[in-house]
């Protein structure tokens, strides 16, 4: 018992070091990083946050969630519209409004999780794939499609158009449909991004190893032994979702914040990108947070570091995305791994 | 042994970062001290909105090689490289910073307005210049290191209510737009604001989506049911197409009447170019206009592209010839820092006036805002052909 919890320490202990270690040679070489790299390392940090919260749905949970941008989107949207109505109206702009933002815009994005997931995870089967798939989609034509603006009469929203709105001089529109959110305070550094990352890492990992996650791991793997021992599923799977959706929350927040304008394009928060993250998973290893740290890192490096291909850099992206698949998941190829690992390790790792 | 195969990953990893980032940093260094000018150019090669960012390169590339083949800016080359965005804000701003590790002094770009607000932040941060061809949001030019060559948003739909008045083209005047994209919102909402009191009446207002934008016969039944004459439409060719298509097909003949956007409705593949005949545009530019610049570039654009240039290409080719007489109004050199250089064609961009393929005595206010004459131009037997 004792040696099974000094593993688990020593693998812990690995992922948060790698983090640490990789924020320390960033910061120590900061003259030798280049604007590209210096530009992609928040960016590492929300798809690194999105692909661990992620894992807590499909990973350790086992159902399928296809529309995590849309939480990511809502994050983004609370948090921006705070920061930026307390900079624009009211004038204030502090790290604090930040951290305020980040509690506000996990908050929501749970209650928005939690709303989600109460009817269908009372489901078997893959409805949760399709309802999350529906809201994601829902979340985007909605932000895309509404006007916020406020006066000295209060808050104005229209579905239509900005003119609607029928604001008064002193207005200041805050949501401008398909243009969303302008002028949003830049607060997000690879500093911030790195303290968020490693503690969504801890708070996951705690679950994971306390009496939740266990109950969680056991209800994937089989559920009818699970609720004859009187588990709970729609509670543990609901605690699983809404803590991944507050996750998410985060991530949009900390991407709101590292650049001046947000809008619901279907490129950020489509299925496309929810497909995205989820492929973050799958070739990280379901269930492994180290994993899904470093494919989203990688497979968000990749395509800016094939830019030099110019117009075969998407070719390129897909042609590596497949060798990796093959390599990490083709029996022939898990075969050869095998090979490489010698002695006891081979044996051991079986399990 | 797992764990050490998953140290050793980690720590490939980064090494793998920090020499991408040594590898960044020998190009920015080796640029320093030498004699070319770089200008950057951003937009979307791929994804759907591909046309728009390929039509700037490759317009760019002309006037750069024209530049350089008749001895350069002030004597000094040109320098230009461009990054895709995938018309996306995080794509462009990684574009930009790709750039600048290249040793970009000066941006051309970007393409399409949500990116391109984003960019003109960081740009503002590095105090570097930019010029958009075609980010025709309100918003792009806000910071002062930011002018444009297209006309903005609002002004578009400013100009189509003036012309529509003072050439009387209509009574009952319909508008289809789309709700999702921000040139197609912006353009709607000044033509109504601007339309209260013209010579005409707006019957009917109706907007789609992306995601609802192959059926416009519900929009077209309303147009046609209130008796619209003259139907605006202020979005892309790629969806106009379908609306012409559609609206013959319920054989409703009204005046289409568009701007900027429905420039390359006859270079889509497979498009009948029958169903534009008639259609009315106001553009800054006119493929078939005979002036010698013009003639020049569209023969150019068509030996090497194989189509006929659109107006993004032609902003774009303007752009480099207004950074051209804005470095030499300013006598500015290649060894100037980016800040400098930045100030140097800040002042000197309100004091020139160029003349480009997109309008002539094109000006500029410290707003970053051109002053230029928008054309009005119809579609007769599948050309453009300049109206009155």
């Amino acid at each position: 018992m004792n040696r099974l919890y000094n593993k688990k320490f020593i693998d812990k202990s690995i992922t948060f070091l790698m983090i640490i270690f990789l924020y320390v040679i960033i910061t120590l070489f900061d003259k030798n990083v280049s604007s590209l790299l210096r530009g992609l390392l928040v960016q590492f940090c929300v798809y690194s946050i999105m692909a661990v919260s992620l894992n807590l749905v499909v990973g350790i949970s086992g159902e399928l969630s296809l529309g995590h941008v849309g939480f990511m989107c809502i994050g983004a949207f609370v948090s921006a519209g705070f920061t930026t109505y307390m900079r624009s109206v009211l004038n204030v702009e502090s790290i604090f409004i930040f951290i305020i933002s980040i509690f506000l815009g996990a908050f929501v994005t749970a209650v928005f999780g939690f709303i989600v997931g109460i009817p269908v995870l009372r489901l078997k089967g893959d409805y949760l794939a399709i309802v999350t798939l529906a809201f994601g989609e829902i979340i985007k034509n909605i932000l895309n499609a509404i006007y916020l603006g406020f006066d000295s009469k209060g808050v104005h929203v229209s579905l239509k158009n900005e003119l609607q709105l029928g604001l008064e001089s002193d207005g200041y529109t805050l949501i401008k449909g398909p243009l969303g959110i302008t002028s949003i305070p830049h607060y997000s550094n690879f500093l911030i991004g790195v303290i968020l990352l490693l503690i969504v890492i801890f708070i996951i990992y705690n679950i994971i190893d306390q009496r939740t996650g266990r109950a969680i791991m056991a209800l994937r793997d089989n559920r009818i032994a699970g609720e004859s021992i009187g588990l709970n599923v729609t509670k543990y799977k609901l605690i699983a979702f809404t803590i991944s959706s507050a996750f998410a929350g985060v991530a949009g927040v900390l991407y709101a914040h590292n650049y001046n304008n947000l809008a619901a394009t279907g490129a950020k928060f489509g299925y496309n990108m929810s497909i995205m993250v989820l492929v973050f998973v799958v070739l990280g290893g379901m269930g492994n947070i180290r994993g899904s740290i470093i494919s989203a890192v990688i497979l968000t490096l990749l395509p800016e570091a094939l830019r030099s291909l110019q117009d075969y850099r998407m070719l390129m992206y897909a042609v590596v995305l497949i060798a990796v698949m093959i390599f990490t998941n083709a029996p022939a190829a898990i075969n050869f791994r095998k090979n490489l690992k010698f002695g006891k390790g081979k044996l051991k790792d079986e399990r | 042994m797992k764990k050490v195969l998953s140290l050793f990953t980690s720590f490939t990893l980064v090494f793998l970062l920090v020499a991408c980032g040594n590898a960044g940093d020998s190009v920015t260094s080796g640029n320093s001290g030498n004699d070319t000018f770089k200008i950057g150019g951003i937009g979307p090669v791929t994804g759907a909105a591909a046309v728009y960012g390929l039509a700037v390169k490759n317009g760019a590339q002309i006037a750069i090689d024209e530049i350089n083949a008749n001895g350069g800016i002030n004597g000094y080359k040109v320098e230009y490289r461009f990054e895709d965005d995938e018309h996306d804000v995080e794509k462009s701003v990684n574009a930009y910073n790709s750039l600048k590790d290249w040793g970009m002094q000066m941006l051309s770009g970007t393409t399409t307005s949500g990116p391109c607000i984003a960019v003109a932040e960081e740009s503002k941060r590095d105090n570097m210049f930019q010029l958009t061809p075609s980010g025709s949001a309100v918003e792009c030019t806000k910071n002062s290191n930011v002018f444009r060559v297209c006309f903005s948003d609002p002004n578009q739909g400013i100009g189509s209510v003036d012309y529509i008045d003072t050439h009387n083209l209509a009574s009952k005047v319909g508008i289809i737009y789309d709700a999702s994209d921000v040139y197609s919102s912006g353009i709607y909402k000044k033509f109504i604001e601007n339309s209260k009191g013209k010579s005409f009446e707006v019957v009917a207002e109706e907007s789609f989506t992306s995601d609802s934008k192959t059926d416009f016969t519900t929009q077209l039944n309303k147009m046609k049911s209130e008796g619209a004459d003259l139907v605006f439409l202020p979005f892309y060719y790629s969806e106009a197409a379908l609306v012409l298509a559609q609206a013959r097909a319920m054989d409703y003949h009204p005046t289409f009447f568009s701007c900027d956007g429905m420039d390359g409705i006859l270079t889509l593949d497979n498009f009948d170019v029958s169903l534009a005949e008639g259609v009315m545009l106001l553009t800054p530019f006119a493929a078939d206009a005979t002036d010698p610049v013009t003639t020049n570039f569209v023969n150019v654009y068509r030996q090497r592209h194989g189509e006929i240039p659109n107006q993004f290409a032609a902003d774009s080719y303007d752009s480099i010839y207004i950074i051209k007489n804005a470095i030499e109004n300013a006598s500015l050199t290649p060894d100037m820092s980016v800040s400098d250089l930045c100030n140097g064609l800040k002042s000197s961009m309100t004091n020139i006036t160029v003349d480009g393929l997109t309008g002539l005595n094109m000006t500029w206010d410290s707003n970053g805002e051109p002053n230029k004459e928008p054309k009005a131009v119809v579609i007769r037997d599948g050309k453009y052909v300049l109206a009155n």
